[in-house]
């Protein structure tokens, strides 16, 4: 992909702090209607990220250009055509929920009667409607948060960055969440997505970059990540924690490869069926088994040797 | 996806206003939260100062014989105009403070503007405007308030609002940028409460003119805004007020003002833009 | 004021007056915790010292110069710093209390402090007289650092001045326990301002700064209202040794108010944290 192509692209993109570097030089590309995951551990540079994209945070080095302009010269206009969903939500806790799309919608220098409409659509669109002029302050996380990604909406922005959209919500909460991102995507809006969740960058990304220690560490589409990084299935063997590293030895072999953690073992191989089977035909007695798919969890591991949520 | 490939979005609707206007825009905002929740501000909103008139200028005032330490006029005339000053002060720094850094930290409600088009500067901007409409309409209050109760004696007490508001305005915006770069749970406003407002308001000749202060501390009140303030509503409203000490004491104000801008600027963009 | 908790008869005893559960003698744990977070921000608790000296000198040289000398208890003619020092003495007590007790909306709705506490053995009444024992500790060493300060500038001229120190402290207790029902009932805290809305009028027309007979007959009777108002009586019998038996019924007021409002908070503090 060209870089010109690309409706925002970094490039060596470094961010220092005063005692030290959040993001190391990083190179990528986001296009025109993709949603695309930074995914990472926390302290992975994420955030650091997400905020000189959103023309928040200037940059220490390197190139950056946000829909064909620099963010450092053009702040306010980037501002003008992006949506911007913080980690924290900060509503203004004591204006209803119509007060704050309206008086947000202002700062884009929409007119009063824009604003008015606008606020009846997104609240429509964040099934906030029965809410509309009751205080933001006893609304449920999951309400807060939808309210936050309508807020931002108000522009109708050509790029929405949402900063770990779902943490903290709980699963019923996160799936109409997702529900709610996936019918922006179809309207077209790129979507830049930070998460350390795997299943959400599964869900929602098109294409994404794995980020450790302020660098990228691999890029691709979920699936490809996963054909590159790890095997089509994977075999969990559960045991006691300490007993797990007797059977290393007897399994090896078993696998293409076998990562070991505190209380099991992962085997990464083509046929989880077959490679339990022949587990147990060695004397290997697991607690428990399971043969499941390998998912960017597995590819995190692979990549960086560490699990994603410790 | 290769439909909306086809067929990008439309253009955000979102652009970038002038300055002013997003200042004003700003205020705007802080007018939404006001109607909702004005009775809840009602003592920062000019009462205060109403208050201070009764309890001091009537009420202790009873007990005062007008004389040479009250320029010879009753205490209420005396302290009208300067209690004024000496509130608007009180409120200006008080709004200047907690409020300001709750901004940052708890409210948080500066980064939601922050993402927007509005730059930093034009949200300090608009914060201080909008303590110095707060003090317009605390002032306005007053004048009425202390005309029915007799504290005015010319026509020169129309001067004493714009004044005060400008000492208000003058000692909010320093504080402000103070408050910008303020870590903490906002224990230190206690402190400058302590340390500089209230020995000011004590001090400053509002109540009692600065010469029953011993001379070795007396430069304390002469580098204070509130003394410049007080000297030159008392003029105004009392009459004898000369050119060029009056521009003098404007200068002070003016250029405390201008100060308190500039780090005001400053210390939001450091703190918004890292 | 700490051997309401420290004495195990006393406890006893409230143990047995108190529901059960809501009591049970360890409200000083709460007492250390904020003995704990303050010795941090010593230089605020240390600055309070000043405030009193400002006061008094501002009076002393100022507001004294304006007013030579005024009519205090019994008809006695004082020079007016005299006047006024033992009545903002009690004064700053009860914005030390209103403050400290302020800060109980934030551990409240913010911290969850008390949720935690709550999940100890401790139970209500330890919250609310552990906060309440804390705000008096506290408004005590401020009220010796005021009466210091009097008696530095010589306006301390009696033996029952030494009494000034207890007043601050009923009126501190008074102010605290009813403050604490008010943490509980706020919603947010722009409210704090209505907190605001009662306490500087009080302040300013309890008759602290000159007596209430100057208001025509109603008004005075809603000065006697203020709790301040007692407060200020008693602390200038005392201040200048004219004592009554009217120092009863003032003295009355604000222990009755103490226990409605301690009872009130234990209420509270379980309706929004127990259910």
């Amino acid at each position: 992909m060209r870089s010109d192509e690309a409706i925002i692209s970094g490039t060596g993109l470094v961010k220092r702090f005063a005692d030290f570097e959040a993001v190391r030089g990083i190179d990528f590309q986001v296009r025109r209607g993709e949603a695309f995951g930074f995914l990472g551990p926390n302290g992975a540079g994420k955030s650091s990220t997400m905020r000189m994209v959103s023309c928040m945070s200037p940059r220490s080095g390197g190139e950056l250009r946000v829909l064909g302009m620099d963010p450092d010269r053009k702040g306010p206009a980037i501002r003008a055509r992006i949506g911007v969903v913080p980690q924290q939500d900060n509503l203004d806790l004591e204006l209803t929920v119509r007060q704050n799309l309206q008086v947000y919608g202002r700062y884009f220098g929409l007119t009063r009667k824009e604003v008015r409409a606008k606020a009846v659509e997104l609240m429509e669109f964040a099934r906030l409607t029965d809410r509309a002029d009751h205080d933001v302050q006893p609304l449920s996380g999951g309400m807060k948060r939808r309210l936050t990604i309508a807020r931002a909406l108000v522009n109708d922005p050509e790029v929405l960055l949402l900063d770990e959209p779902t943490t903290g919500l709980d699963p019923q909460a996160r799936h109409l969440l997702w529900e709610k991102l996936f019918q922006l995507k179809q309207r077209g809006v790129t979507l830049i997505i930070t998460t350390h969740y795997m299943d959400e960058a599964e869900q929602l990304c098109d294409r994404l970059v794995v980020m450790d220690g302020g660098k990228i560490v691999a890029e691709g589409s979920p699936a490809e990540l996963i054909t590159r990084y790890a095997t089509r299935e994977v075999l969990e063997l559960r045991f006691p924690p300490g007993d797990q590293h007797a059977a290393v030895d007897k399994v090896r072999d078993l696998a293409e490869r076998v990562e070991v953690l505190p209380d099991r073992l992962l085997l990464y191989t083509e046929d989880g069926d077959a490679a339990t089977t022949r587990a147990h035909d060695r004397g290997v007695r697991p607690i428990s088994t399971l043969v499941r798919r390998s998912s960017l969890e597995d590819v995190f591991l692979r990549l960086t040797g560490r699990t994603l949520v410790d | 996806m290769t439909a909306t490939l086809d067929r990008p979005t439309a253009a955000a609707t979102g652009s970038v206003v002038g300055a002013w206007r997003a200042v004003w825009l700003r205020v705007e905002g802080r007018w939404t939260w006001y109607r909702r929740h004005w009775t809840a501000s009602l003592l920062a909103s000019g009462l205060q100062p109403v208050l201070f008139l009764a309890a001091m200028g009537i009420g202790f005032g009873s007990q005062v014989r007008p004389g040479p330490l009250t320029d010879g006029v009753p205490y209420l005339a005396y302290v009208a105009p300067t209690i004024l000053v000496s509130g608007l002060i009180t409120v200006g720094v008080t709004e200047a403070g907690l409020p300001v850094l709750s901004g940052f930290k708890w409210k948080q409600d500066y980064w939601a503007v922050a993402s927007s088009p509005v730059s930093s500067g034009q949200l300090f901007g608009a914060e201080l405007v909008w303590i110095a409409l707060r003090l317009t309409f605390g002032a306005a209050v007053y004048l009425v308030v202390a005309a029915v109760a007799g504290g005015w004696t010319s026509a020169g007490a129309l001067l004493v609002p714009p004044i005060a508001i400008l000492a208000g305005v003058a000692c909010a915006a320093p504080v402000m940028a103070f408050a910008a770069t303020t870590k903490g749970d906002g224990h230190v406003f206690a402190a400058v409460n302590r340390f500089v407002v209230m020995p000011m308001t004590l001090f400053a000749g509002t109540f009692f003119p600065v010469e029953r202060l011993p001379l070795p501390v007396r430069p304390l009140a002469w580098i204070s805004p509130l003394w410049h303030g007080n000297e030159l509503v008392r003029g105004a409203a009392l009459g004898g007020l000369r050119w060029w000490p009056a521009l003098g004491h404007l200068a002070v104000l003016v250029a405390l003002l201008v100060v308190g801008i500039a780090l005001g600027r400053r210390a939001f963009q450091r703190r918004l833009v890292v | 004021m700490l051997s309401i908790v420290d004495n195990p008869r006393r406890t006893a005893v409230l143990q047995r007056v108190l529901p059960s559960g809501s009591y049970v003698g360890l409200a000083r744990r709460l007492v250390e915790r904020s003995a704990l977070l303050y010795a941090r921000a010593w230089v605020v608790l240390l600055s309070g010292v000043f405030e009193p000296l400002f006061y008094v000198l501002a009076f002393k040289i100022g507001f004294g110069a304006l007013v030579p000398a005024v009519t205090g208890p019994g008809g006695l003619r004082l020079e007016y710093a005299a006047y006024v020092a033992p009545a903002l003495l009690v004064a700053s007590a009860m914005n030390g209390a209103v403050s400290e007790t302020m800060s109980m909306f934030y551990k409240l709705r913010f911290d969850g402090l008390y949720d935690s506490v709550l999940a100890t053995p401790l139970g209500t009444y330890d919250v609310a007289i552990g906060e309440l024992s804390w705000t008096v500790l506290r408004s005590g060493l401020y009220a010796v650092a005021f009466f210091a300060v009097m008696a530095v500038l010589g306006l301390v001229t009696t033996p029952w001045a030494l009494l000034l120190v207890p007043v601050a402290l009923v009126v501190s207790m008074a102010f605290a326990a009813v403050g604490m029902v008010c943490a509980t009932l706020l919603r947010s805290s722009a409210q704090f301002e209505y907190i605001h809305l009662l306490v500087v009028p009080m302040f300013l027309f309890s008759g602290t700064f000159y007596s209430i007979d100057v208001y025509p007959l109603p008004l005075r009777w809603v000065a006697e209202l203020s709790p301040l108002y007692h407060g200020v009586e008693l602390a200038r019998g005392f201040s200048t040794g004219v004592l009554g038996t009217a120092m009863l019924g003032h003295a009355a007021y604000l222990v009755a108010l103490t226990a409605v409002g301690l009872y009130g908070t234990s209420k509270r503090i379980g309706r929004l944290l127990l259910n």
